[in-house]
């Protein structure tokens, strides 16, 4: 019962942080991966720092279970699910998450994306056989560096709660250091309109 | 106009710390599977069964890892699957205390709209295709941008760097080749 009650309140916070920041907006998402304006690219850099320092802060504290981590198998299909799913992710606009928060947020086209999503995901289901087959699925699961009291392997032996704040800071850094637009604003094209 | 990413990353941060300091890492994809297993199995009932130590099924997918999808699928109410219904419930509230989606964006988004006109139609293909291989990818990664590339990253997890890599490596061409209009 205690997990369902967290389940709820995590999750909601989650779904409503999610359309504040705009990672639900296809508007947003596209000005991201085009690269006209970073603002939602910040904001994921700065939130990957932010958790990671806290959660290895907190493990160093022994505030924070390590057994609370889980870190998943690195294969390579890993990579090739990442480039179908980053192509399907810029011309829909929508990842897994932020779709099923857009369409709860009343947006039709992310209806069509969830239907979608439900279809490849039974695809997948019927022709895991031939991946699990092929190899690509095989893997460790590991992480950069060698975390104290975790079950992974390190990729590295240094310690990896530090390395993982030092890399929190990292990302923090790159979010400041990021200009709002990397490319440059074409002529014809008008200020974009506030929404 | 959404939160200033200072603010913002914050918040986020902190969703993603809270669900590892009090549970375990956020992901959602993996759910999409339950939906359809639950659906499939309510069609078939002989696709998950039972066993003396938890459950099983005729699909290799959900039978894998000990069953852990199966038996997901057969218990519904469980973490994961209501934290993506709370996810929904979330959004849906956040964005209506703040006055909603417009009715134009709720048709299509203004970047479609910039670059295609008001052809909600093609809008919803793509949506669809879209949906199609990013869960297809989702579940071959095994992760996705929550999972994967969020919670991966944070903790330091290789396959999440792979992933990320993999993900804006195809993003972002494909963002600049569909959308050359800004809105």
């Amino acid at each position: 019962m205690t997990s369902i009650i967290l389940a709820i309140v995590i999750g909601a916070a989650f779904g409503a942080v999610l359309d504040r920041i705009g990672a639900s907006d296809p508007n947003w998402i596209t000005r991201m991966l085009t690269l006209r304006h970073l603002n939602l690219m910040k904001t994921i850099l700065l939130a990957i720092g932010t958790g990671s320092v806290l959660m290895f802060g907190g493990q160093m504290l022994g505030l924070v279970d390590v057994g609370h981590m889980s870190v998943k198998a690195a294969y390579a299909g890993v990579f090739i699910g990442g480039l179908l799913l980053g192509a399907g992710w810029a011309a829909a606009g929508y990842c897994p998450g932020t779709g099923l928060a857009a369409a709860a947020s009343g947006r039709r086209d992310a209806l069509f994306f969830v239907a979608g999503g439900l279809l490849g995901a039974a695809a997948y289901m019927v022709t895991y056989p031939a991946w699990k087959a092929s190899g690509l699925l095989d893997g460790a699961k590991l992480t950069l560096g060698t975390i104290p009291g975790a079950e992974y392997e390190g990729l590295l032996a240094m310690r990896g709660d530090i390395l993982g704040i030092v890399l929190g800071l990292v990302f923090i850094a790159i979010a400041f250091a990021l200009p709002e637009r990397l490319v440059p604003r074409s002529e014809e094209e008008k200020v974009a309109p506030a929404e | 106009m959404p939160l200033n990413w200072k603010t913002g990353g914050l918040l986020l941060g902190l969703v993603f710390f809270v669900a590892v300091a009090l549970v375990k890492p956020i992901g959602v994809s993996t759910q999409f599977v339950i939906f359809d297993a639950i659906v499939a199995d309510a069609v078939n009932p002989d696709l998950i069964t039972k066993t003396e130590d938890g459950y099983t099924s005729t699909n290799a997918y959900l039978a894998k890892s000990g069953g852990k999808y199966a038996k997901a699928a057969a218990n519904p109410l469980n973490y994961s699957f209501v934290f993506v219904l709370a996810l929904m419930l979330g959004a849906g509230l956040s964005a209506w205390a703040r006055g909603g989606i417009g009715a134009d964006e709720r048709r299509a988004p203004a970047v479609w709209r910039a670059n295609y006109g008001d052809t909600p139609w093609k809008r919803y293909a793509m949506a669809f295709a879209g949906g199609f291989i990013v869960l297809y990818g989702a579940r071959l990664a095994g992760g996705c941008t929550s999972g994967h590339m969020m919670s991966g990253m944070m903790q330091t997890s290789l396959s999440g760097y792979i992933f990320a890599l993999g993900a804006f490596a195809a993003a972002i061409p494909v963002a600049m080749l569909l959308y050359r209009q800004e809105a």
